[in-house]
């Protein structure tokens, strides 16, 4: 089998489309916990360090898309090591570790790969890539749905964590391998610079209706599968890469949601 | 009986600074121990390094069987946090294997109402989130309860019950109770036993033997007036 072979000669139009859902899915989940754990702002910055890794993949001619999600799961085990040793909000940690990387992965990648990077690729996916796609995206899916109630309880208390039981720096550490991985797993259609969105985006848009749990599980997991099918249809109409149509929508909604004021 | 805790020499230094230093103590079964001090004596840490959340120096040596149940100091939950008194409860319920009964007992124990569960915890009450932060430590069958202030910031006829409820969880439950207060009337209401971390060292005994005028102003730097009424509670 060749990696050349895509997805599209496989499953045309709606295996892509199930693949991007599937992500989703895995995005609206793992961001749910990301903006109730105060990470809003850390997406971003995550995302970028996949930057380096496309660089180093290309110099070393090795598919970019590997490069970027290697360097994002080392970035989270960085985070997560500096976060414990020095015990500062994971913010501060995050922001600066990757605008450092950002600088370096500018001056490494370059051209039209930096901008198909920065924004997604337009086109097909290698099955590989598919594959991982879908394996990805059910390790987050099952993680969150799994570790939920670990999740909850390290959200609310750390040392009540600890006295039920849970390995908080374990939870602490996958749940940052979750996060780095579905940035990884959006790369090929959203770009570094839109996925970290895709995964905060819905979330915030949730928390500002949600009361308890389930909801805002379903509404965020709902908004990122509307905005990725409808941002999808419409950069098809238009011709053009899917990622900043999908910010695009997701961004609208968020808009839109402000104007309902939010009950004391 | 061998003691539930017991702790040798705890020292804990955090950015460089001795917070807890030279702590000794054991601590009997089914007893309640109060630690008090001035503000900034360490009184957190110590409940912290206890149940091993913080490194620390010296021995810390719990029974075998000890199960914890924790309750933090004042929690800064966001209030639009979207998490209702059930999804914590529940949370907590799952990682215990405790039942729907378990749930309700703890519920009924605290004297918090089921309805209250609908409410996102960042909407509650003080007081009911604290009660719901007791019975969230009840679930998974503890037989050590470690509170830290568990009345602050709750009105005072709901601290009254909140110790009501504290101390009938100990007698009922023979629990061991560990709880760090600033209100010397529940030390020597409730206690068996009271630590005192203060600048210039500790003190550990029961309460009417430990606490003497000369103790408390070790401890808190002052003259701490406190009557101490010679009628029986118990």
């Amino acid at each position: 089998m060749s990696t050349t072979t895509t997805i599209h000669e496989l499953a045309p139009e709606l295996g892509s489309l199930a693949l991007s859902a599937l992500m989703a899915v895995a995005a609206g989940l793992i961001g749910s916990f990301a903006v109730m754990r105060r990470m809003v702002l850390a997406a971003d910055p995550m995302s970028h360090i996949a930057l380096p890794g496309i660089g180093i993949a290309l110099m070393l001619r090795v598919n970019p898309f590997w490069g970027a999600l290697a360097l994002l799961l080392l970035g989270a085990v960085l985070i997560w090591a500096v976060e414990r040793r020095i015990r500062i909000a994971t913010e501060a940690v995050i922001g600066v570790t990757f605008a450092v990387a950002l600088a370096v992965g500018s001056i490494i990648t370059s051209g039209e790969e930096l901008i198909d990077a920065l924004l997604g690729a337009p086109g097909t996916l290698t099955l590989h890539e598919a594959a991982f796609g879908i394996v990805g995206s059910l390790i987050v899916i099952v993680f969150v749905l799994r570790e939920r109630n670990a999740l909850v309880v390290r959200l609310v208390s750390p040392e009540i964590a600890m006295t039920s039981a849970v390995d908080v720096a374990r939870l602490d550490l996958y749940f940052l391998l979750a996060f780095a991985l579905t940035i990884g797993l959006g790369l090929r259609f959203l770009g570094v610079l839109l996925m970290g969105s895709l995964i905060i985006i819905p979330a915030a848009i949730a928390r500002r209706f949600a009361r308890s749990l389930a909801t805002m599980l379903t509404l965020s997991v709902a908004v990122a599968v509307a905005a990725t099918a409808a941002g999808t249809y419409v950069a098809s109409l238009a011709g053009r890469p899917s990622g900043p149509f999908i910010v695009m929508v997701a961004g609208g909604l968020f808009f839109l949601s402000l104007l309902r004021r939010r009950e004391a | 009986m061998a003691p539930i805790l017991e702790v040798q020499d705890l020292g804990v230094r955090l950015g460089g600074t001795d917070v807890v230093r030279g702590v000794t103590f054991n601590l009997p079964r089914a007893s309640c121990l109060a630690v008090i001090g001035p503000n900034g004596a360490g009184k957190t840490v110590l409940l912290r390094a206890l149940i091993g959340a913080l490194p620390h120096a010296g021995k810390i040596t719990w029974a075998a069987d000890a199960v914890f149940g924790y309750v933090p100091q004042k929690l800064d939950i966001e209030r639009d946090l979207p998490l209702s008194g059930r999804d914590f409860l529940r949370a907590k319920a799952a990682l215990a294997g405790s039942s729907a009964a378990a749930q309700a007992e703890a519920l009924r124990s605290v004297g918090l109402a089921e309805e209250v569960l609908s409410t996102p915890i960042g909407n509650m009450s003080g007081g009911q989130f604290q009660r719901l932060l007791i019975a969230f430590a009840l679930l998974g069958r503890p037989n050590v309860l470690l509170l830290d202030e568990p009345a602050a910031g709750v009105d005072a006829p709901g601290q009254a019950q909140l110790n009501e409820v504290i101390h009938g969880l100990q007698d009922t439950r023979a629990m061991t109770v560990l709880l760090v207060s600033h209100d010397l009337s529940v030390v020597y209401r409730y206690a068996d036993y009271v630590l005192c971390l203060g600048p210039n060292g500790t003190c550990f005994g029961p309460p009417r033997a430990a606490l003497t005028p000369e103790a408390l102003y070790e401890v808190y730097g002052q003259p701490v007036g406190f009557h101490v009424h010679d009628h029986d509670h118990s």
